[in-house]
């Protein structure tokens, strides 16, 4: 459990023009831990997932990811590197010109070698495993549902049985029924294949019932790391405003109920 | 953990869930179960050996395919030499098991970490039980089902295109009895989107084709010594067609996908419907002032076109065939009529009815996705110029009817 972090950021600065979203930020993430980044808006939780998977240049720091630094690998390492992680944006981002079939599809299709038929069987396995009906698999995305949409993300992101999980705020804009759902079937889905995951959110609900460690971004760094219970301790204003408020009650007091 | 459970995840999930909660510890596990490591990635083979299939090192799914599942009978299938498993190897496991219990054979995997033994588990429980390949073939009852909702929709499509025209006009006749009602504002607005910014454009492609008149046309009359006519073929195919003609494809272009754009982005973001609440109606709001702008906005583009063509065609003539300012002005006002112009400018609020009202229509079809955003925008334009050009046709036999 204490060897090397799986992904480990380093002193990273993020700017969009004079506005600097970063300022020498540090993080580790353990192999097989289920990371929740918090934050307020506009903190840079999504741009923190974007320069850790490489789509976003940071203007300094250092971020590696399996021992491989993301920002100064070629081409190659980079492709490499991509195969071992997949990313769930928010609602989803599938391809919209494509069935969610060829959508789990797609990465086998660009990555691997694989005959139509293995790819099909294991797209099938992939959606039933996310809980998506049979009969999703010939649906356009139009005519998903947001939940589902988000569903249908999850299984093209570990088509390829990815070693990390990115998860862009995953519950949000679902009810309530719908983010527990997800959020049983992403601890599920860790166990069975072995995940780490790191995932954004706000969601206070999602935080107490899956995340092994909560990440707390404000003021451009990581002012916290740290279990649910260590949040409840630690005195910062904007840290005791988030993990005691109503909101807050209310979720520990279901939590405990449960 | 377990208790979050009563909701839409079925019950395969929650006997998921049970196999896996067994085991407490899998995360120390997890260093040595690495379950795709792209690198140093050795192929995994199948063997039969004395009666037992035997897996053997990384069951990964950039191997899974050499793996003969298809062939041979055993009663035990052994996983203990497995370095790395993933989906795709587990579900080349349970494929084979499946293959087996279905020859009448009742086949044990054994070997298996916890960790493999969770992922079969749940390989078994997702599998679909065969391969559907249900793909239907296209007969030719589907294609002349498929031609007609095509013709059917077309219909249902120009129905409601006539429709909304009516909707259109009658709120205009609306406004013209309670002119207070009239948004100047808007109106002014869209008259510099759609008119004054546009001249640039519509100048240079009016110059430019009045330039390729007076070339084209002197390379042949010039063979006759008819080189003076330049004047009345330039002059009359721009004040009667060209002109107008042009100047509504690019408007078209220019300001009909703009209008389906910017309604449809608004019903996209249900700004339209948010407007019908507060009790505006969006045809006066939004469609009327554009669809106003326009009528008073392409004629004048039609008479700046008709200056830069004319311009265009007297300059290459003066160049190519000498014939001078002075002589192209005086042909051109003692030999063309002035009905030419008029024929012209008769044509353009009917163009730019066409236009406006198409361009609101699409963007008011779009529904919530982007997808149709862009569609409809393309469709809008296509249509348009369509319609621009069939309206051309039939004012043209209607024009040669009436002598004019």
């Amino acid at each position: 459990m204490l060897d090397d972090p799986i992904i480990s950021v380093r002193g990273l600065v993020t700017r969009f023009g004079k506005h600097t979203v970063h300022d020498g930020l540090d993080l580790d993430v353990q192999r097989g831990e289920i990371i929740g980044i918090v934050g307020g808006s506009g903190t840079g939780k999504s741009v923190l997932l974007h320069a850790v998977v490489g789509l976003l240049k940071p203007a300094a720091g250092q971020i590696t990811v399996f021992g491989e630094n993301v920002r100064d690998t070629g081409a190659d390492d980079y492709r490499r590197l991509r195969k071992r992680w997949g990313v769930m944006f928010q609602d989803g981002a599938l391809f919209s010109s494509l069935n969610v079939q060829q959508n789990v599809e797609a990465p086998m299709r660009e990555q691997l070698d694989l005959s139509p038929a293995t790819r099909a069987a294991l797209a099938a396995i992939k959606v039933r495993m996310v809980g998506l009906p049979e009969n999703a698999l010939q649906k356009m995305p139009s005519e998903l549902s947001g939940g589902m949409r988000k569903r249908a993300g999850f299984a093209r992101a570990i088509a390829l049985d990815p070693e990390i999980v990115f998860l862009d705020e995953p519950t949000a804009g679902l009810d309530p029924i719908g983010a527990a759902a997800f959020d049983t079937l992403t601890a599920q889905l860790r166990r069975a294949l072995g995940l780490t995951v790191f995932l954004v959110t706000h969601d206070l609900d999602s935080l107490h019932a899956i995340c092994d460690r909560i990440a707390v971004l404000a003021e451009g760094r990581v002012l916290a790391t740290g279990t649910m219970a260590q949040m409840q301790d630690i005195d910062h204003p904007w840290v005791q405003a988030y993990f005691k408020g109503p909101r807050a009650r209310a979720a520990l007091a279901q939590k405990e109920a449960s | 953990m377990i208790t979050v459970l009563n909701c839409e995840i079925s019950s395969r999930s929650l006997t998921l869930i049970k196999s896996v909660a067994v085991r407490k510890v899998y995360v120390g596990k997890m260093t040595t179960l690495s379950p795709l490591s792209a690198n140093n990635a050795t192929s995994g083979t199948l063997s039969v050996v004395d009666g037992v299939f035997v897996f053997e090192g990384d069951v990964l799914i950039s191997t899974v395919e050499r793996l003969n599942i298809g062939t041979g009978l055993a009663e035990a299938i052994d996983l203990s030499r497995v370095k790395r498993l993933d989906t795709a190897g587990a579900w080349a496991v349970v494929s084979l098991e499946r293959r087996l219990k279905s020859a009448g054979l009742f086949p044990s995997i054994t070997g298996t970490s916890q960790m493999q033994a969770d992922l079969i588990e749940t390989l078994r429980q997702n599998m679909p039980e065969a391969d559907q390949h249900n793909i239907r073939h296209l007969t030719l009852a589907d294609r002349f089902e498929a031609i007609g909702r095509l013709a059917v929709s077309s219909v249902q499509k120009a129905m409601a295109l006539v429709g909304f025209l009516g909707q259109v006009v009658a709120t205009i006749m609306g406004l013209i009895v309670r002119p207070s009602r009239i948004r100047w504002t808007a109106i002014v607005h869209h008259m510099q989107q759609v008119g004054l910014n546009a001249v640039p454009i519509v100048s240079l492609m009016a110059f430019l084709i009045g330039v390729v008149l007076a070339f084209q046309g002197a390379a042949q009359l010039r063979q006759f010594g008819a080189e003076v006519f330049v004047v009345d073929l330039i002059a009359i195919s721009i004040l009667r067609e060209l002109g107008i003609l042009l100047t509504a494809i690019i408007v078209a272009g220019r300001s009909g996908s703009a209008f389906t754009a910017a309604i449809g982005s608004m019903k996209m973001r249900e700004e339209i419907d948010a407007m019908r609440t507060l009790g505006l109606d969006p045809v006066e709001v939004l469609v009327v002032p554009r669809v106003v702008a326009l009528i008073i906005m392409l004629p004048v583009l039609g008479v700046i076109a008709n200056l830069a063509g004319l311009v265009g065609g007297a300059m290459m003539s003066w160049i190519e065939l000498g014939v001078s300012p002075g002589v192209f002005q005086s042909r051109l006002a003692s030999n063309t009529g002035v009905w030419h112009l008029g024929v012209g400018m008769l044509k353009a609020p009917f163009f730019a009815l066409i236009i406006g009202i198409v361009g609101c229509f699409e963007g008011m079809q779009v529904k919530g996705n982007a997808e149709s955003l862009g569609h409809l925008t393309s469709t809008s334009v296509v249509l348009s110029i369509f319609l621009v050009i069939t309206a051309d046709a039939m004012f043209s036999i209607f024009f040669a009817v009436m002598g004019v």
